[in-house]
This record gives structure tokens, sequence and C-alpha cells, in this order.
């Protein structure tokens, strides 16, 4: 055929160049169509092969036997969820969660918070302060998790030494339910309480400076000028801040395995997470459908107190 | 057994960026030129005693191979990593470390693993070793390294505090006969001194345990733990004592390893490469030795194995060097880097062995009493697939009651007998 193009080798019939144009019409319709979707694929691609396929594949894993080195056994229906959800670890593992997650979210906020107002004032050397807070952040979550269980040792640990020198007894950091979820929550909010505040701050400074002028003519003190002005308008930060400690709340890990020897949270559980107790039974006991029952339940979880989060979310903008 | 886990992590990251290394330095150089040279990588954990030199002689007289050392610092992470890689079917190294307690696990997917059978090697180990090592089809899938005969370590200062005999010869005339003996003299120990006698139950459990041949399993594999009344016996016995004579440290815990420094406790079960963690973790305390002796007679405590996988590319390459990593001459060095004692007969009638002492233990004749306290082995326990994890539950019931005092003895063992029964 000829390569050259039918506009420029021979003399155009009337109807070839009218279906030339109708073609570049349709052309340029399809552009404004589906070029945006084409423009936003690559992240719907990409999260179809690491999203997607994993979740359905995790799917298909937990209605099975499945040996982590055998591989695939028998159809068991839901017998593996069944099971995990009979078994008292599931549940101790969801309190844990839910513990640790709320003993670290709550301080962490309000520090976060405290530390952004300082940080707003007008320090000398804001720079300095700034990077400061945002150091702890900076260390790898094993090697603070390495420094702070050796602090928290139950017999001869830094922390228990200092109690012993103030008269107080021991506090069995390894041992008491309580006190080991303090710990863990402590190496949490070392790590992330600095990038909160740092967040938060970005928030503060955007407020107009106007409120404040206006407060102070009408008399208001920092304390007045924080709860009445600062808070309200930090709003939306504050609920992205806390959506997004929750999911990474509720998939807390590196804390608590590094947390004793074992890594397995505890002899009698008493750290031990969700995501610990997936791995255990993944791979301690090599027994991949039951831990992808608790893969699905854990995504599951989380799609619900992330839908809390939305309704909470409304009704604030709505009040607001 | 295993090391504790916050040195896991740093190992964990050395081993990482080693793998990323490998990983890129095998794509861009192995391609180009086909049978040049080869990279092996040898994954162990603890301590192995492999030293960097005994790789650089290997290097030397083979030329065109290069050997990267990954160590994991525990044998839980090598498990961890060795099954999950196994079942994927790559990322395995060329030549990788099992440890015994795990490997009745590993023997069911044997048809994963190289046959590592062959005319050299076939006498090498004591035979209990290499019979383990065999697979139904007659295929030898691993070549044994260490095992771990078990002595008592003790303070031969907080000995002499206490007005106990602190030659190593009357100690261990002192603590001959059973596990009531060595509980009693405790006891006498922990009257004079106050302080604790032994580290640990989960440890001196250990020791119990490995001298009873079927424990949690019958030799068809059914799982016996929870009704068998010698381990119930065994685990109750030895909380009985851990009340007054123990330290309540979990062994590999940061306490623990403090304990071995500061004099928390006077005497602890040693197999022949706790020598090694000894010494490496308390460098500055004199007071530490070693009796020729050990509770109920003799026992073996770990050992280990070395496995070439299926999976590997240089799989001719990768069984040479295991066959030299384990061969009396190299086990021989490795038990002079880490007190880790050879499984291998020929070893045994070296004059290395024979006249080994140990500086740090009072120079202690560590080769002989650890030849005699292999002697002294009675029985192989018998570890089929379940024994990692029940005995991991029964770790766990131990320190509710000893560490953690949360539980008394027979709510921990209620609650170990729910945990088995979930293992299903």
């Amino acid at each position: 055929m000829s390569k050259s193009t039918p506009g420029t080798s021979a003399p155009p019939t009337k109807e070839r160049s009218v279906r030339r144009v109708a073609f570049s019409q349709t052309l340029s319709r399809w552009d404004v169509k589906i070029s945006p979707y084409l423009y936003i694929s690559p992240f719907f691609i990409l999260f179809a092969i690491t999203g997607m396929f994993p979740l359905a594949y995790t799917a298909w894993v937990s209605v099975h036997e499945w040996n982590l080195i055998g591989g695939q056994g028998d159809f068991v229906g839901f017998d593996n969820f069944a099971f995990v959800l009979s078994q008292p670890p599931f549940w101790i593992a969801l309190r844990n969660t839910f513990s640790i997650f709320l003993i670290s979210a709550v301080p962490q906020v309000a520090f976060a918070l405290l530390i952004a107002a300082v940080l707003d004032r007008n320090l000398r050397a804001k720079t300095f302060w700034r990077m400061g807070v945002l150091l702890p952040y900076v260390v790898a979550p094993v090697a603070v998790t390495l420094i702070f269980s050796n602090m928290f040792g139950d017999q001869y640990g830094l922390i228990n030494n200092l109690l012993g020198d103030l008269g107080l007894d021991p506090v069995g950091w390894h041992s008491d339910v309580v006190a080991s979820h303090i710990a863990i929550a402590t190496m949490v909010n070392f790590r992330w309480t600095g990038y909160t505040a740092l967040i938060l701050l970005a928030a503060m400074q955007a407020i107009p400076r106007d409120y404040y002028e206006a407060s102070m003519i009408d008399g208001a003190g920092i304390v007045r000028q924080f709860f009445s002005i600062t808070i309200p308008q930090l709003r939306p930060t504050l609920i992205f801040v806390i959506v997004t400690s929750t999911i990474g709340g509720l998939q807390i890990f590196d804390e608590p395995r590094l947390y004793d020897q074992y890594g397995q949270g505890g002899a009698s559980s008493q750290w031990m997470t969700i995501t610990i107790y997936l791995y255990n039974l993944g791979w301690g006991q090599l027994n991949f459908g039951r831990a992808a029952a608790v893969a699905w339940l854990l995504f599951l979880i989380i799609i619900l107190v992330s839908l809390i989060n939305v309704a909470i979310t409304r009704s604030i903008a709505k009040a607001s | 057994m295993n090391l504790s886990r916050r040195s896991t992590a740093a190992a964990a990251i050395a081993g990482a960026a080693a793998f990323a290394l490998l990983a890129s330095g095998c794509s861009s150089t192995e391609t180009p030129e086909a049978g040049g040279d080869i990279t092996l990588t040898v994954a162990t954990f603890n301590d192995f005693g492999y030293t960097d030199e005994m790789f650089a002689q290997y290097e030397a007289e083979n030329p065109g191979v290069t050997i990267v050392h990954n160590r994991a610092a525990t044998s839980n992470d090598a498990r961890d990593n060795f099954f999950t890689k196994l079942g994927a079917g790559s990322g395995l190294a060329d030549v990788e470390a099992v440890e015994v307690d795990w490997f009745a696990e590993m023997m069911q997917y044997s048809d994963k693993l190289a046959d590592l059978t062959s005319d050299e090697v076939a006498d090498r180990w004591v035979d209990w070793k290499s019979a383990a090592a065999t697979d139904a089809d007659g295929r030898l899938v691993a070549y044994g390294t260490d095992i771990g005969p078990e002595a008592v370590c003790y303070r031969s200062d907080l000995f002499a505090a206490a007005g106990l005999p602190t030659d190593r010869d009357e100690v261990a005339a002192l603590l001959e006969g059973d596990w009531d003996t060595y509980f009693e003299v405790g006891q006498q120990y922990v009257d004079a001194s106050g302080a604790a006698w032994f580290d640990s139950a989960g440890a001196t459990y250990q020791g119990m345990i490995n001298q009873v041949e079927f424990a949690y399993e019958e030799a068809d594999g059914k799982v016996i733990a929870t009704e068998n009344p010698e381990v119930e016996q065994i685990f109750t016995d030895v909380l009985t004592a851990s009340s007054t004579l123990s330290a309540n440290l979990g062994q590999w815990s940061d306490d623990w390893f403090a304990g071995l420094s500061n004099g928390a406790f006077a005497t602890m079960l040693c197999p022949g490469w706790m020598l090694g963690v000894i010494s490496g973790n308390a460098p500055d305390v004199t007071g530490w030795d070693v009796a020729n002796v050990f509770p109920g007679g003799g026992g073996n405590w770990g050992g280990s194995y070395l496995t070439v996988p299926a999976q590997g590319e240089n799989i001719e390459a990768a069984t040479k060097l295991a066959a030299w990593l384990t061969a009396p001459e190299q086990q021989l060095t490795a038990f002079a880097a880490a007190g880790t004692f050879p499984s291998q007969v020929e070893a045994y009638e070296s004059e290395e062995l024979r006249s080994a002492t140990n500086e740090y233990f009072n120079n202690a004749p560590v080769g002989e009493i650890l030849i005699e306290r292999s002697q002294a082995i009675g029985v192989a326990p018998f570890k089929s697939v379940k024994y990692f994890p029940i005995n991991d539950a029964l770790q766990k019931a131990l320190t509710r009651v000893d560490v953690d005092a949360t539980q008394s003895i027979e709510e921990s063992w209620d609650q170990f007998v729910a945990d088995v029964a979930a293992l299903g």
C-alpha cells in the first residue's frame, strides 16, 4: 500500500476529506473523554497488582487448607474463619491491638498539639527546633525498639532501676498486660509524636494571623487563643492525623515483635497484636490458610473502623 | 539454641543488605561470562565458628569461587526464613544451616533438598547424626556440623563465697547424680548465699526433656505431649524447684545476658556451644568454670546440619563447599572459634581436640570434658514434625510461671494443653 497520506498524494474526493475530519474529531472526543482516566490509570493498575490481587488471592487461600511449603490443600469453606474466631488468642490479640492503639494515639495527638503550639511561637533558631522534633522519626523503628526494650528490662532495666532508687516497686514491663502496652506505646509515641507535631504545625501556620490579633485586642490570653482559635481551625488536619494513626495503629508489628527475645507477643500473649498472631500462625505453625483468614478479618476490622471515622468526620463537618 | 531477638534485628538488616548486594552483583557479573566465577552463599545462625579466614582459605584453594556468609542471630529467625523461601521455591542460600529442633519438620520436604550422598563422607559422622539426616528413600540430605553434649557451667567465685567446693573435679563429684541431687545442692547454695542457683526454668527443663526419648510424639508421629506423664512430671518438678532456685530470667532476654555477668545465678547447663555464648557476653567475669558432670547422666542440646537446597543454581559447587565445611579439620577450627563440638567421629581421635583448653573457663580442658560428655549421651530424643511448635508452647508455659509469675503451675499446664490442641 502507499505510504503517503491521502491528503498529500492524490486529489482527495469530497467524501474522503469529510471522513478524515470526522476521524480526528472522534479522536479529540476520545481524548477529552478517555485521557483523564488514562492519566490516573497508573495508580489503579499498580493498585490492582499490589492491592487487589493479593487481597483476592488471600481470600482464595483463606478458604483452603494451605501449608506454607506444601501449598494448597482441600477446600474447607469458612472453617479457617470459624477456627480463628473460636480461638481465645484471636480475641486477646484484638484487645491488645486496640489497647496499644488507644494508649499510643491519645497522648500522641495531645503532646503533638502542645509541641506544635510551642513551635508556632516566635522562637529563636526556629528551623533547628522544628528539625529537632523530627529526629526520632528518622531513627529506624528497629533501633528504637532495641533501645527501649532494654530500658524496659524487668530486672536490670534502666527504668526499673530508677523506680527502685525512688523507693517504688519495679514494674513487670514484660509480664503485666497494661505495663507492656504502655512500654510499646511509648516506643510508638517516641517515633511518631514529632512527625504528627510537624503536620499540625503546618496546619497552624495556615491559620490567618488576623484571628489572633483580633482576639488579643479582645483581651484573650495564650491559653484562650489555643482552645478557641487554634484547635477549631485544626479540625480537618486533626481528622487526617487520627485516620492515618488508626490505620497504622491497627497494623502495629515491629515494636511488639522486637519487644522480647522470642517475638511472639509474650508467654501469655500479653502484647500479642493481630499482626503478630497472623505471623505466628503463618510462619510459626506454617498454616497459611488460618493466617489468611486472620488477614481478612483484620482487613474487615480496618474497614469497619474507617467507616466509623468517616461518619464522625461527616458529623463534625456538618457541625462546623 | 537461639540468641536474643535484639541482636537479630541488626543481623537481619545486615543480612538483607548482603542479599541486596549479592542480588545486584549476580545480575551484573554472572550472565556475561558463562562458566566463569560463581558466588556461593552460606546462611548460618548464632555462631557456627566459621571464620572469615576459613572462607578465604577455601576461596584461595578454589579459584573462581566467592563466598558470602549471612548470619541470622537466632535459630527461630533462620527457621522462618528457611521455610518461607523453601515454599516459595527461590531465595535460599546455596548452603543453608538447619537446627536439629526443626530438622524433622524440614525432613518432610526432603525432596526439595539436594541429595548429598557420596562415598567420601559415608562414615564421617556419629551414627545417630547421619541416620537422622537420611530420608525414607535413603538420600542423605544434610551434613552434620556440631552436636551439643552438655556439662554444667558454674561460678567458682560464688561457690567459694557460699562454702561450696570450687575445684572442677570436686564440683563434678558434688553434682554427680540425678536432677534431685542438682536441686538439693542448689538449695544448700541458696540457703548460704541468698542468690539463685540456676538461670531459668526454661533452660533447665530443656536439659531434662532432652533425656526423654519420646517426649512429645510417638515413633509414628502421634502427639502425646499432653498425656505423657513424664512431660508433666518434669514440668512440675522443674517449676517446683524454680520457686526457690531460679533467677527467673527468660533465657536469651536482656536480663538473662546481664545475669551472665552480674552473678544473678551460680550454675547453668552448658552444651558445648554455650561456652562461646558465656565468654562472649560476660568477658569481664573471671569466675566461670565448667565441670565434667551432668544431672541424670548425659544429654545433648542442639546441634546443626548444613543442607544444599535443590532450588540453588550451583548445587555441585555448593555440595563441595558443604562437604569441606563439615570435614573434621574445619569443624575443629570452628570448635576452637566458638566451641561447637564436632559430630565427626574422626575429630574425637585428634590430639587437637583432646588437648583443647579454654582460658576463659579457668583453663578447663574443654576438649576432654566434652568428649566424655558426648560419650555419656544415652538417649537421642525423637523429634518429629510437631516437636518445634510443641516445645515452643511448653517454654511459654514455663515462662508464665517462672519469669512472669502470672500463673500457677496448674493453670499454666492447662493453658499448654489448650495451646497444643490448637496446633491441630
